[in-house]
């Protein structure tokens, strides 16, 4: 793990050092090419003017608002159609045709419906959460053994205790692959609806700079757009590690 | 006592041709009785656990439980499969307890299966063997009067085969359960069953019956006994001349 960290730094290093290696050596003198040392002032700048921060808070607010709704519609009907086989081959098709919309795509009909703001980014960064979370839930619930659906049936143990305490639990590695996915997705949606359909956020940060012919602030906000999706992702791979204590090392893909 | 009285049972097949897999069974397992079910692999030896258990349906003939039809699966026939059937996300007491009537007899059956030192640990700590005996305290932790045991020692290895017969039949006679063991192992068969049902080909249907003439309580050294290797003797030529 430590070995791991250390070689992504070193990584890191090395392209930066190449990068603005090649900036001197090539004499670039284009302000719309920044070299990283022009980048990390401009982080600077943006972090201490404090400039930048009313944007990461609302893009994190859409964000989790956005994949939280996502979230729970997703697991619920994931489990209710992998449950029952009835509703889950009346939906699969519906779901199959919906899925490979891009969320992009969705940002005009948002807009007419939901006007510019807050609700039309929501909706985006449901439609570009849900569907993995979704589909990764259905496909887990579905893939239960049938050992333990007779056992729930010899142990007549009614279907809220079913639900709790066998197919969620049973669904969980499924469903927090799909929220990982989930969470990049939203992630994307958001800086796609901020871009086009907002007044706020780190979307608009960007296309803000951009009017100004600042690229320096531009790839800045990107840095602070990476580093914040890194930081949801690993926040939710915590809650896997708490939650599927139970699975071995072998069981877990990454 | 579980009777059988004319039960055939058959499924369409992917190109919806009918299967005949079971034909006329009839046969009575008396209460407290340990009986085996051998055949060929294939034969409907599990299509007959599912049966019993009631997890299928549109059979022909009947079963009974105690004078009872069984139309549905209940906690009084439990089944032990021969894949892990615990739930991975629970401890052995949670998943002793998760079925029990009597939460206060949970520890009393983890005890009787000798993982009261295991307790608080997940299956993915348990060994195969200690993954059956968890199975086991479930089943009687549910109160059921039937046990199915659907070739529950198959993935084992010899050693911990050896050690768990001797503890199931310590059980089966403590608790005084009825068990129906599903096997392919003819030697496991007679030294732990009562009689021994032999299974024709599919569609399968009862070739003979074989009475065990063992008292209780057995050792492994019978296995090495004239008597015991004669009836081995007698299934295997059943078996092969099927």
């Amino acid at each position: 793990m430590k070995n791991r960290f250390i070689q992504v730094i070193l990584t890191v290093f090395i392209i930066l050092f190449i990068w603005q290696f090649s900036y001197f050596i090539f004499q670039i003198k284009n302000p719309l090419i920044p070299s990283p040392f022009q980048i990390f002032l401009a982080l600077k700048e943006v972090t201490l003017s404090g400039e930048i921060f009313p944007h990461i808070l609302y893009s994190l607010e859409r964000v989790l608002v956005g994949f939280f709704m996502a979230s729970f519609i997703a697991i619920s009907l994931g489990l209710f159609c992998g449950y029952s086989k009835k509703i889950g081959s009346l939906l699969e098709p519906l779901v199959e045709i919906l899925r490979p919309i891009p969320p992009i795509a969705w940002i005009p009909l948002a807009i007419l419906i939901f006007g510019l703001g807050d609700r039309s980014s929501y909706f985006i960064i449901f439609v570009g959460a849900f569907f993995p979370i979704f589909t990764n839930t259905f496909f887990g619930a579905r893939s239960i053994p049938k050992v333990y659906i007779n056992l729930a049936k010899t142990g007549n143990i009614g279907v809220y205790s079913y639900f709790k305490n066998i197919l969620l639990k049973f669904s969980l590695p499924y469903i927090f692959t799909g929220l990982k996915i989930g969470i990049g997705m939203a992630w994307m949606s958001l800086i796609a609806a901020e871009l086009i359909g907002a007044q706020s956020g780190l979307g608009y940060f960007i296309q803000i700079n951009r009017l100004l012919l600042r690229t320096d602030k531009i790839i800045a906000g990107m840095i602070v757009i990476g580093f914040l999706g890194l930081l949801l992702n690993q926040f939710i791979k915590a809650i896997e590690k708490k939650c599927l204590f139970w699975r071995t090392e072998n069981d877990r893909a990454d | 006592m579980i009777e059988l009285i004319n039960v055939s049972y058959s499924y369409k097949d992917s190109m919806r041709k009918q299967f005949e897999v079971l034909k006329n069974i009839s046969f009575k397992v008396k209460n407290g009785e340990l009986i085996s079910i051998i055949g060929p692999s294939g034969c409907g030896k599990t299509t007959l656990a599912n049966l019993i258990a009631g997890y299928l349906k549109n059979k022909k003939g009947k079963i009974c439980e105690n004078g009872r039809d069984i139309i549905a699966p209940g906690k009084d026939r439990f089944v032990i499969n021969q894949e892990n059937d615990l739930f991975d996300w629970m401890n052995v007491e949670e998943n002793v307890s998760f079925f029990a009537d009597n939460k206060k007899k949970v520890l009393e059956y983890i005890k009787l299966v000798g993982l009261e030192n295991c307790k608080r640990k997940y299956p993915y700590e348990l060994s195969g063997g200690m993954k059956k005996r968890v199975s086991i305290a479930r089943a009687l932790a549910a109160n059921a009067e039937v046990l199915i045991m659907d070739e529950p020692f198959n993935s084992l290895d010899y050693s911990i085969k050896e050690k768990l017969y001797d503890d199931l039949a310590k059980i089966w006679k403590k608790t005084n359960k009825t068990i129906i063991l599903i096997s392919h192992d003819i030697e496991e068969a007679i030294y732990l069953s009562d009689r021994i049902i032999i299974l024709n080909n599919r569609p399968a249907s009862i070739k003979k019956i074989f009475n065990v003439p063992f008292s209780y309580p057995r050792n492994s050294g019978l296995k090495d006994s004239v008597r015991f290797m004669n009836i081995e003797k007698q299934i295997k030529e059943e078996l092969i001349h099927l």
